[in-house]
């Protein structure tokens, strides 16, 4: 199974932007080797600026050029595009409804040996509650190519979460459109949604449920914002439970988002599998999903312990 | 487009008229901001009527001169401008903070004119910075202007953008600091002190201009001097009086967040006949 880093396509994505289209700008708070925005800076020096560690200007900034008709791109770790800049993206950049497009890596537990300090587990959350804000996490290196492009193409403020390990590519996702979730298994037993590092760890789950019988669907929901909203209830009515795994906090996250859709329509059984009100730790990022409870293992319990047969 | 330029006289009289659009709109309203408005009235009316190249029929023609308010609790001020020099009608004025107004209480882009929302202090010398960067991308020469309050010079996002704008020789950038002197707790130097601001900038590679900001020749000779600069960013240090041409307002603190009553606002009315 081919294997990618995330951020390694995020940056070749761009030089693909960049040579067609000179509106293209991309700014970088002293990370680009880290976020890969360097490999734009090689090939358009006149359209990358370097910030140095100063986020909250990068984003107002980004505001300014976009106000002036470019798309921006803005990366740096999630932790700092999310938290640290939190006041420049809403004022600046969501509440104007302005062409910036922040693309945060290295989120979620699995950023491993940095410890708490630089594992984003807070950030959708963050970005949720800001109206206008577009929210995709991909789940592998071609979607990240699929986010990028998209958000490039599509007007106003972006989210898109990168990881900073390499990851496996699923195949067969199908066509990737923002706001439609995509079906990765078929099944009316319960319904798995998840999205970014997860989705490979739900499908193995899926895998050791079709052993033991039981048939889950499996969605992969890559924009947070827009919503599937027509899938989410579809399932419930199918399905009757819903299990969502995400690498992040389970409040204000992927899961608070179904939470929100089914309670208003449709209320049925919703588990939450994700970091349960708890800073990470340094560790590898195996050892920190086995103690933080998000592998296919987890999963599966989720739905063998709250399915009813 | 560039209008004929006014001469000081003019310029001045402009300046009145608008001081007397701000105590009408803040009566009006029943609140917002009064003191850092008149302070800078001078400074904003100079630079629409005199410096800026705009067409107000075509807010959006791409080689427009920027400017942005980032002490975007003085709108009123931007309002009477952007309405005195052709944006919309002076009746809009009037319907500042109401439900449903292109006049929010704080800089929306619902205003003709008006780049980008401000409010949160600290953002806009950023936001100009990014308007400088995108014209030296473009080779384009158009200029950006920013008015900046003192008392948000104790915001740390300023000072990342006064470093990234020396960083980058944005001599196409243009501040301007409105030195009244006050914020809302009291006395700069009492509530966080903000000196040596000049040196500051300085070391941060800003060309600074000190003028006494409601002398219309210092005002119009820095923005020349800033103008014909190059190789680095522009700082005007404007020391004013804030609630500048109302007497009972001039220095007053009190006056930085609370708008006249009607009593007050015929009395300075009369003041600025």
């Amino acid at each position: 199974m081919a294997e990618q880093y995330q951020r390694d396509v995020y940056g070749e994505t761009l030089v693909k932007l960049g040579q067609q289209d000179k509106n293209i700008v991309v700014l970088d708070a002293d990370l680009s080797s880290s976020t890969r925005t360097n490999l734009f800076e090689k090939k358009f020096p006149d359209r990358f600026f370097n910030f140095g560690v100063a986020e909250q200007n990068m984003v107002a900034t980004a505001a300014g050029l976009a106000a002036c008709g470019k798309i921006v791109f803005v990366s740096t770790f999630a932790v700092f595009a999310s938290g640290r800049a939190w006041d420049q993206v809403r004022m600046s950049v969501s509440y104007n409804n302005f062409n910036v497009k922040i693309v945060a890596t290295h989120a979620g537990i699995t950023v491993g040996p940095d410890g708490a300090s630089h594992q984003a587990l807070e950030d959708i959350a963050l970005m949720r509650v800001l109206a206008n804000m577009n929210i995709i996490v991909p789940c592998d290196g071609p979607q990240t190519a699929e986010a990028v492009m998209a958000a490039a193409s599509s007007p106003g403020p972006f989210y898109i979460r990168l990881g900073r390990s390499k990851i496996s590519t699923i195949e067969n996702k199908g066509e990737f459109k923002l706001g439609r979730a995509q079906v990765l298994s078929a099944g009316n037993d319960a319904t798995i949604v998840a999205c970014g590092i997860m989705v490979q760890e739900a499908l193995q789950a899926v895998k050791n449920l079709g052993l033991k019988g039981i048939k889950a669907r499996l969605i992969n929901m890559h924009s947070i914002r827009p919503i599937d909203e027509k899938i989410i209830l579809k399932s419930a009515s199918e399905t009757k439970l819903i299990i969502v795994c995400e690498e992040h906090n389970t409040i204000g996250g992927l899961a608070s988002s179904i939470d929100e859709i089914v309670a208003e329509n449709l209320p049925v059984k919703v588990i939450r599998v994700g970091v349960r009100n708890r800073f990470g730790q340094s560790g590898t990022p195996a050892e920190l999903m086995k103690e933080y409870n998000l592998t296919s293992l987890d999963i599966e319990k989720a739905v063998l312990t709250n399915i009813s047969r | 487009m560039q209008n004929k330029p006014l001469t000081i006289k003019e310029l001045e009289a402009r300046a009145k008229a608008i001081r007397r659009l701000i105590i009408q709109m803040l009566v009006k309203a029943g609140s917002g901001h009064p003191g850092g408005s008149l302070s800078a009235t001078d400074l904003v009316t100079a630079l629409y009527f005199n410096i800026l190249k705009i067409d107000p029929n075509n807010p959006q023609w791409p080689d427009r001169d920027r400017f942005h308010m980032s002490k975007g609790h003085c709108c009123p001020l931007w309002y009477a401008v952007l309405s005195e020099i052709g944006y919309f009608s002076k009746e809009k004025l009037l319907t500042l903070r109401q439900f449903g107004s292109i006049l929010q209480g704080h800089p929306d882009r619902k205003t003709p004119g008006v780049e980008a929302a401000s409010g949160s202090l600290g953002q806009g010398l950023s936001v100009g910075l990014g308007m400088s960067l995108a014209a030296k991308i473009d080779k384009k020469d158009y200029r950006v202007y920013v008015l900046l309050g003192d008392g948000e010079a104790q915001e740390g996002n300023i000072w990342e953008a006064a470093m990234a704008g020396g960083h980058y020789k944005c001599d196409n950038l243009c501040a301007i600091l409105d030195f009244n002197g006050c914020q809302i707790d009291g006395r700069c130097e009492d509530v966080m002190g903000i000196e040596p601001l000049a040196a500051k900038w300085q070391a941060f590679g800003w060309q600074v201009i000190e003028i006494n900001g409601h002398d219309m020749q210092q005002i119009l000779s820095a923005y020349e001097q800033a103008r014909k600069n190059k190789g680095k960013p522009t700082i005007i240090i404007a020391r004013t009086v804030k609630g500048k041409g109302v007497s009972f307002m001039e220095g007053v603190v009190g006056f930085h967040g609370r708008a006249p009553t009607a009593e007050e606002a015929q009395k300075a009315l009369k003041e600025l006949e």
